[in-house]
């Protein structure tokens, strides 16, 4: 039977088992969205801006591991998309966003509404194409979804025009696809395996560094169970946060530019780092020259052969899928390993760390931002969603809120985008409806993406924002208190709207909490009585609070600033 | 070091623009470019002259190897290959430059293939050194305009770079 090209692509959804998309009409895409009406397998999500379909599509497939599906239309449609391709790109997130294109015959000609798709998006996807001829669209998303979900995941734009979701073909989804130029490696190589144990057996001063890599491929289990076997310590890196229990015994926290001191310095004095779907990159190891300074083995594991010796030398690369890597690790391993004596007297040093207490604060007359992470992580028993925007509110909230699961930290960490924290809750709850969802942010980056305050109405999604406010672009003001003797230039907002009135405006809930005392009884009210609301908490915190520990921009890992210090 | 990487890559529109956008986005260096398609018209073969340290060249031909159209990379300068490289030079050819300029053609072993009153049009094939020599060699006043391909080149013997 033949059909329209915009029945193929609801037809490709269906057969991919989407049952979200997120997204925004216009003329591109008129025939899609009419096919879409006349079905109801799949939902849509209408967002307000289309910046926020794709932060939304990214945060489903972050929460849920299934890949996730935006729908634009041509020109400004797709360049709204943007920085939501970037920052799903630098994170690794399988997308497959679906873009609408003038007609093919006024392509070139600077058509109402025409940009050029696949030029504008190329440098941030893992692939893109633009469709041409209704009798490859079929294969084309299959394609998509294949290119976005294997190796490294990545997002995939599939750009077609308009004339092209007209025509009529008959459709047939393949079954399988076979690419000559993509074979991603899964398996790791087992004679570089062997190496691996070899060197974690010899370990004396061992750690184990797992990132993003590490969620993922739903490894995490894997890892956890690898970590006891061995007895090492585990960091994770900030995309890591949930991979491995932050409340078990042997997690030393964070790692990084604001990575606990007991976790840089066991990464900086380690000589043996097991460094599991992490690139060790900039806001990692600081200074690759300090961070060389000491002699170590590194084994790294990681779908990707070019984030291997890309910034530090690697002496055993294990190429393959994390989560296939550690079941051959542990089965190597046995039930006989053997973990160097010497590593007892690692933990003392880690634990003389440890003692430091890095992460301490004074909670006094303000609120400290520290303070209400924790409250919230109390109140919500550890098991909440916790979506981030960008700054300190995220650096606070991957410190102080306790990741035992894989799935449930989801923030920009590659691009750093502010303002996807609430579309960030919307793509959590398409997902995982049930549960329960904080949008971690301040009063600069959400109002970068506020206007999802109407989707959230529309859908009924009860996302707590919990907005540390404190009148500043913290992250910013921090920096420039310290590195640019306390110039403040433009890091500090003023006509703030009244967030209590700007949420009932919206038809929600909004909450403004001034004092330490009211902080917990205000998460509680949030979560119980209103926990099918979208409550807006406005906590008025310390206006001068900083992050710390810190790692300056070019120090070396173990250069930290601490609190203490100051 | 001097580098030649062979890429085979899918024909594909947008293939080139792959490429090129990979190395101006991290900063690798291409001296010379060349792509046509080969007797497998789905496939097209590139040939990039570049520069670069041990590490750079390993992640250049990584990063390649991860654009989902390229189907095969090799560094041809890493074992025995040969390369050429194709040069048409027009020069100024009056007077006694005319006699001068065919012996100048015929040491180097090139082949005058457009000629006019005043003017020749050489060409010339080999390693790019023997095209730059030839350039020295040729009073600048005379030569009126160059076009190179850019390197090409292929493994010796038994190597091999096909799907």
């Amino acid at each position: 039977m033949m059909i329209s090209g915009a029945e193929i692509v609801i037809r490709c959804l269906q057969e991919e088992k989407v049952d979200c998309v997120f997204g925004y009409p216009g003329g591109s895409v008129l025939h899609i969205y009419d096919a879409l009406f006349k079905q109801d397998q799949i939902k849509h999500v209408l967002v307000r801006h289309e910046q926020a379909a794709v932060h939304a599509a990214d945060a489903f497939s972050r929460s849920s591991q299934k890949v996730g599906v935006a729908l634009v239309t041509s020109g400004p449609g797709v360049t709204n998309t943007v920085t939501g391709i970037a920052t799903a790109y630098m994170d690794s997130i399988p997308m497959v966003v679906l873009t609408g294109q003038v007609p093919s015959f006024y392509i070139g000609q600077d058509a109402f509404q025409e940009c050029d798709t696949v030029g504008i998006t190329r440098p941030c996807v893992k692939h893109n194409f633009l469709v041409k001829d209704v009798k490859d669209l079929a294969l084309t998303i299959k394609k998509a979804f294949h290119i976005a979900a294997t190796g490294r995941p990545g997002p995939v734009v599939v750009d077609i025009p308009k004339d092209i979701t007209a025509q009529m073909c008959e459709f047939e989804y393949p079954k399988s696809i076979q690419m000559r130029s993509y074979n991603p490696v899964v398996k790791g190589h087992l004679g570089q395996i062997k190496k691996a144990v070899q060197i974690l057996k010899e370990a004396k001063r061992p750690i184990i560094y797992a990132g993003g890599g590490a969620i993922l491929s739903d490894a995490a289990d894997k890892l956890t169970q690898l970590a006891h076997k061995l007895k090492f310590p585990v960091t994770n890196t900030l995309m890591g946060l949930g991979s491995y229990p932050a409340t078990d015994k042997q997690f030393v926290g964070m790692l990084g530019m604001h990575g606990t001191f007991e976790a840089n310095n066991a990464m900086h004095y380690s000589d043996v780092i097991l460094a599991v779907g992490a690139r060790f990159d900039d806001r990692v190891i600081g200074n690759p020259e300090h961070f060389g300074e000491e002699k170590r083995r590194v084994i790294h594991i990681d779908i990707d052969p070019s984030s291997i010796s890309k910034r530090v030398k690697v002496d055993v690369p294990i190429v393959g899928n994390v989560a296939d890597v550690i079941d051959e690790l542990l089965k190597l391993i046995g039930s006989d390993f053997k973990t160097d004596p010497d590593v007892d007297n690692w933990w003392k040093q880690i634990d003389e760390w440890r003692s430091r207490d890095s992460l301490r604060y004074k909670q006094g007359e303000h609120i400290m931002p520290q303070f209400v992470m924790e409250k919230l992580y109390e109140v919500t028993r550890g098991d909440a969603f916790i979506t981030s925007d960008v700054g300190q509110h995220q650096m606070f909230a991957a410190q102080y809120y306790k990741f035992d699961k894989p799935r449930r930290w989801i923030n920009s960490g590659g691009l750093g985008t502010m303002g996807v924290g609430l579309p960030y809750g919307m793509g959590v709850l398409m997902a995982n409806p049930d549960a329960q969802v904080a949008c971690v942010t301040g009063e600069g980056s959400i109002q970068m993406c506020i206007q999802e305050l109407s989707t959230c109405k529309q859908y009924g999604f009860p996302i707590k924002i919990i907005n540390l406010n404190n009148g500043m672009l913290g992250m910013v003001r921090q920096w420039q208190e310290m590195f640019y003797s306390k110039r403040y230039s433009q890091s500090y907002v003023t006509s703030l709207p009244d967030f209590v009135k700007l949420a009932e405006a919206y038809g929600h809930v909004g909450m403004k909490i001034e004092r330490p005392e009211d902080v917990e009884p205000a998460l509680r009210k949030a979560f119980t009585e209103h926990k099918n609301d979208l409550v807006f908490m406005d906590f008025i915190i310390d206006p001068v609070a900083n992050v710390f520990p810190m790692v300056a921009a070019g120090k070396g890992l173990t250069e930290m600033i601490l609190a203490e210090d100051l | 070091m001097r580098h030649i990487i062979s890429i085979l890559i899918e024909n594909e529109s947008g293939a080139l623009s792959r490429v090129a956008g990979l190395f101006s986005a991290r900063g690798y260096n291409i001296e010379t470019l060349t792509v046509a398609p080969t007797e497998d018209p789905s496939l097209s073969r590139m040939t990039i002259l570049t520069w670069g340290s041990d590490e750079v060249l390993e992640q250049i031909t990584k990063q390649l190897n991860k654009l989902i159209d390229v189907v095969k990379v090799v560094d041809l300068s890493e074992a025995a290959h040969v390369e050429r490289e194709l040069m048409l030079i027009k020069v100024r050819a009056t007077g006694k430059d005319r006699e001068e300029m065919k012996r100048m053609a015929d040491i180097f072993r090139g082949r005058i293939i457009d000629v006019t009153e005043s003017t020749y049009v050489i060409e010339l094939t080999g390693a790019g050194s023997k095209l730059d020599s030839f350039i020295a060699a040729l009073d600048a006043g005379l030569i009126l305009e160059t076009v190179r391909t850019g390197v090409c080149g292929i493994g010796r013997g038994d190597r091999i770079l096909k799907v």
